[in-house]
């Protein structure tokens, strides 16, 4: 699709209103796996994590985890959820190679966890309220490797390699209610919503939350309405959405398309699309010809799970604090005004600020780091900021170097940067690059000797009480020692030298 | 055939135990036997004879060093159905699907019998999938029934029925999903029993329906089979519908039937299993077993069951549908069988092809009618409907337990029938399993025990106990079997005419 065949956002939302919904899928970072004993490691050679369960072998049956039955019912509280008194899996029956029992064991009509609610704050403090349908667990499927062709797509490709480790992986599908009323804010709204929720499900620790990794995975369900119309548009669902931006472009790329089409009398064709990255735009899927019928009947291999209500509200018990309320307590412990506090959450940074500071370095620096320099690294790197590979405990180690006085904060950058590319930890960074601050005297005063020499009529200033005239030395020696030496050390060693 | 075919498993066991024989010597003369007769009945698939004569080695050095035995069916040989996994030897379900599939693991009931010290033969042939009545559905040929060459085993366990009546193993492992245990037994002149659902662990029991199948006991006497029973029944945490409980104590149950003495025992007569349908024959004997079941003392009570009359049509509704869901994994990609994959093909089609080459008829004509059966917009009427049967048909269960002990009705309402007979007619071969479905849909305990002969062909009687309660039919068929070799001289499967020995 060409651009020429989009309409501009400006006009989209004075002509039409957006509807959302947004399905959610979280991997649970449980030790096993959902219906058996095999590691849920993510990675690993492929087909190592692997048993006659969790491969569908003949006979095999599944047993439920229970560890992942207990994150379910703790998301959905945290959701706000009502926790069902008795429901069951299901089976969704469809044919795909990665699926070894040709059926994912899924639940359907009867989710555990459903009508709840996530409050989301937009950029601007604005608060919306977005109503969750139900929240329900399921198993992955496995992974297909598509093998020869250009695009790495199925078609085309010479062939394809299945790895078995993903199926059976616990997951969690949140699905929100239809968002309605966002209006030009519809894809902010998505990403917030897709966010906030990231933030509520690292709080529970149940998840690694990776978009990266494919542990949260987001499906954005958009459609159009005109304004004032009473009747949702039909709806196009947009999957691949791997990154928080991609979940606002996304959203953003389809009203702009689907605007387009219907300004134009046509209509929207209820499809699977996929998010491109690269170029920010949707492709539609596959078409099929006729529309999948799963043929949902209750997994007659399990038993139903009723959740007792005294164990229901002893996992309440267990819930975190949450996201927005540690925010309060943290704008009130650091004394920050609610602009700082909203830059802070617009640059994904509190939390990580928060766990800096619980590594021992002291809030401000900890703020300044991550809002400015790891920012502006992020930026850099078209990655969020918890993206960087950069844990909160690194920086507090980095600040806490600079106050030792073994690191300037020009090295403590470099060190920081090492750190992004790989190298180690922040010591081992130091070590390798050698960027330890010079504090040697001896070393330091063969340097200033030897720009002292060199700028002879500089020297012979100094001497006769222009102090001002060392700033040039201090210039050569730090160039001379690349920046390794402390500035303030080598003036003092420069006046000494030149009796002043 | 020598006299180490024809003992009991109780027999084997104790002379094992007290070294009058050893278990390689018992081992042998089954695997001679199978050897000399089943070109002619054609009960086993695969028979393992280095690793039959090894277990039955571990037993006989147990014995000699004096170790307790593992079980008190140590050192019996056993033909285990080709639908359990064992390890080292395929397992196929007699189907083409899965020629040659070595499972990678034990089946829970194959782990417990290793453990027993029960020495496995090998692996029996059956309907493809378990599906069918007469064993004809096998991918590998039918099995014959030893009491007339001509005619069916029944089905779909025929191959470890007819392995019992041609004394090629003393014990057998069948699976019933709708009958495949009972109704072979009762036309093989053997017994059958389907212990209550959750007693015996479906894990590696390779599934065709999973909330009916339940794997049991197979034996020529009511004894043996309560000591198998015992071996393989238990709390299975590999499998969610194993029930946490205790075994029913179905071995004490059958010594107190053998004092004779069933005075105080209601006994209830399913009114709605007789008329027509049913063969003379078939209905004589029944009419004569309630009749002994009197006489030692129990009281006859004739309950209706009304909803049985539905149980057929639910449970090809059921059975299907779950079955189409069961079989969807062979498809080619990790295991079995692999048609058209000449590298112009793609996975959906090579899936295709192999599910059309691989399936026989009668799996195919279920995957369709449980498809169709569980499709958007036929899933209430279809689906739906037969799970608010089933419920009716356990209302009727309950409220004749309220009355009775346990309920009788012939196993099936004919002899075993020819050959090629039914393959035709589905309809006709689906009510071989009129009487033994119920059980299945209410997940309670049934068992067949031979009955007395017509026209010269085994008939069986069924007797149903409440879920748990599984000792109840075993008592009364230990007391009447009892009664029954009193009366006509002797075990019937004596009877069994002398198969065609090849040296």
């Amino acid at each position: 699709m060409t651009t020429a065949e989009l309409m501009d956002y400006a006009e989209v939302v004075t002509r039409f209103d957006p509807v959302l919904g947004l399905e959610v899928h979280v991997e649970l970072s449980t030790a096993t796996k959902m219906f058996c004993g095999c590691s849920n490691q993510f990675g690993g050679e492929p087909n190592t994590n692997v048993c006659p369960t969790c491969l569908g072998l003949p006979g095999s049956l599944p047993v439920v985890n229970a560890v992942a039955i207990e994150s379910a019912i703790r998301i959905g509280l945290a959701l706000n959820c009502e926790i069902a008194e008795w429901c069951r899996f299901a089976r969704k029956n469809y044919f795909y190679p990665d699926m070894p029992k040709n059926f994912q064991t899924s639940q359907y009509d009867e989710p555990i966890a459903f009508n709840g609610w996530l409050d989301v704050t937009l950029d601007d403090g604005t608060v919306v309220r977005v109503e969750i349908e139900r929240a329900h667990m399921e198993e992955d499927t496995g992974k297909s490797l598509h093998v020869g062709g250009a695009t790495g797509r199925i078609h085309g490709a010479e062939h394809s390699l299945l790895d078995y480790n993903r199926a059976g992986v616990p997951l969690i599908e949140i699905v929100t209610k239809t968002i309605e009323g966002t209006g030009e804010r519809a894809p902010e709204v998505a990403r917030a919503y897709v966010s906030t929720l990231r933030d509520l499900l690292k709080a529970l620790d149940v998840s690694d939350v990776r978009m990266d990794q494919g542990s949260l995975r987001c499906d954005a369900n958009v459609s159009l309405m005109e304004r004032g119309a009473t009747e949702f548009g039909t709806r196009t669902e947009t999957k691949n959405v791997n990154s928080l931006r991609s979940v606002e472009r996304a959203v953003r790329y389809e009203m702009t398309r689907q605007a387009a089409l219907l300004a134009d009398g046509g209509s929207i064709l209820q499809e699977t699309r996929h998010f491109e990255e690269a170029s920010g735009t949707t492709r539609a899927g596959r078409r099929k010809e006729t529309s999948e019928d799963y043929r949902y009947f209750p997994e007659p291999d399990l038993v139903p799970i009723a959740p007792s209500r005294e164990w229901v509200e002893q996992l309440r018990g267990t819930l975190p604090e949450m996201p927005a309320e540690r925010r309060k307590r943290i704008q009130a412990e650091w004394a920050l005004t609610d602009l700082e506090l909203r830059d802070l959450i617009n640059a994904g940074a509190i939390d990580l600020v928060a766990a800096t500071a619980d590594a021992g370095a002291p809030p401000a620096e900890a703020r300044s780091w991550w809002v400015s320099y790891l920012s502006q690294q992020a930026n850099n790197q078209g990655v969020e900021l918890g993206e960087l590979a950069i844990t909160p405990a690194q920086v507090a180690r980095v600040i806490a170097l600079v106050a030792d006085g073994a690191l300037t904060n020009k090295l403590a950058r470099d060190v920081v940067d090492g750190v992004l590319a790989g190298e180690g930890e922040p010591d081992t960074v130091v070590e390798t690059r050698g960027l330890k601050v010079v504090s040697d005297d001896s070393a330091l005063f063969a340097a200033v000797d030897e720009a002292l020499a060199a700028q002879p009529d500089v020297a012979g200033k100094i001497r006769e009480g222009k102090h001002a005239a060392a700033g040039a030395i201090v210039g050569a020696v730090m160039k001379a020692t690349k920046g390794q030496a402390d500035a303030k050390r080598v003036r003092e060693l420069i006046l000494q030298r030149c009796g002043a | 055939m020598t006299e180490l075919t024809r003992l009991t498993a109780a027999d084997i066991a104790a002379k094992v135990a007290a070294k009058e024989v050893s278990a390689v010597e018992v081992t042998q003369a089954h695997l001679d036997r199978i050897a000399a007769v089943d070109h002619a009945v054609h009960a086993f698939l695969h028979v393992d004879t280095e690793r039959a004569l090894a277990a039955a080695k571990a037993v006989d050095d147990d014995v000699a060093a004096g170790r307790p035995a593992a079980s008190p069916l140590a050192g019996v040989p056993l033909a285990l159905k080709d639908v359990l996994t064992m390890q080292g030897a395929p397992t196929t379900c007699g189907s083409k699907i899965l020629e040659n599939w070595q499972p990678p693991y034990d089946a829970t009931v194959t782990r417990r019998l290793l453990e027993a010290g029960v020495v496995i033969l090998g692996k029996t042939n059956m309907d493809e999938f378990a599906m069918g009545s007469s064993t004809e559905n096998s991918a590998y040929g039918p099995t014959r029934n030893p009491w007339d060459l001509d005619r069916i085993p029944g089905g779909s366990g025929g191959g470890s029925s007819a392995a019992l009546a041609a004394f090629e193993a003393p014990l057998a492992i069948g699976t019933d999903t709708g009958g495949s245990i009972r109704q072979p037994g009762a036309v093989t002149g053997t017994v059958g029993v389907k212990p209550t659902y959750g007693t015996v662990s479906r894990f590696g029991l390779v599934a065709f329906s999973s909330s009916l199948d339940q794997a049991g006991p197979c034996a020529r006497t009511v004894l043996d089979a309560a000591l198998l029973h015992e071996v393989i029944a238990g709390h299975d945490p590999l499998d969610s519908t194993s029930i946490d409980a205790p075994v029913p104590p179905v071995v004490a149950a059958v010594r107190e039937g053998a004092t004779g003495d069933l005075k105080g025992v209601r006994v209830g007569v399913v009114t709605e299993f007789a008329g027509d349908g049913y063969e003379t024959g078939v209905a004589a004997a029944f009419t004569a077993a309630v009749e002994q079941l009197r006489e030692l003392g129990a009281e006859i009570i004739e309950v209706s069951c009304p909803s049985f009359d539905l149980a057929l049509p639910a449970y090809y509704l059921i059975a299907p549908s779950e079955a189409s869901s069961n079989l969807a994994r062979f498809d080619a990609m990790r295991y079995g069988l692999r048609v058209g994959d000449d590298g112009t093909r793609s996975a959906e089609e090579v899936m295709s092809l192999t599910r059309a080459a691989g399936f026989g008829a009668e799996v195919k004509r279920r995957i369709m009618l449980g498809t169709y059966a569980l499709s958007a917009g036929y899933y209430d009427a279809y689906y739906g409907s037969a799970q608010k049967v089933r419920t009716l048909i356990m209302r009727d269960f309950d409220a004749a337990f309220a009355k009775v002990d346990v309920l009788v009705s012939p196993t099936t309402p004919t002899t075993a029938f020819k050959i090629g007979e039914r393959t035709a007619d589905p309809m006709a071969m689906y009510r071989a399993d009129l009487c033994t479905i119920p059980s299945n849909l209410a997940g309670n305990a049934a068992l067949s025990v031979p009955c007395g002969l017509s026209d010269g062909l085994p008939v069986g009687l069924q007797i149903m106990s409440p879920a748990l309660q599984d000792h109840r039919g075993y008592r009364v068929a230990a007391a009447y079997e009892l009664a029954r070799d009193a009366a006509q001289g002797g075990p019937l499967i004596n009877r069994v005419p002398e198969l065609e020995v090849v040296h």
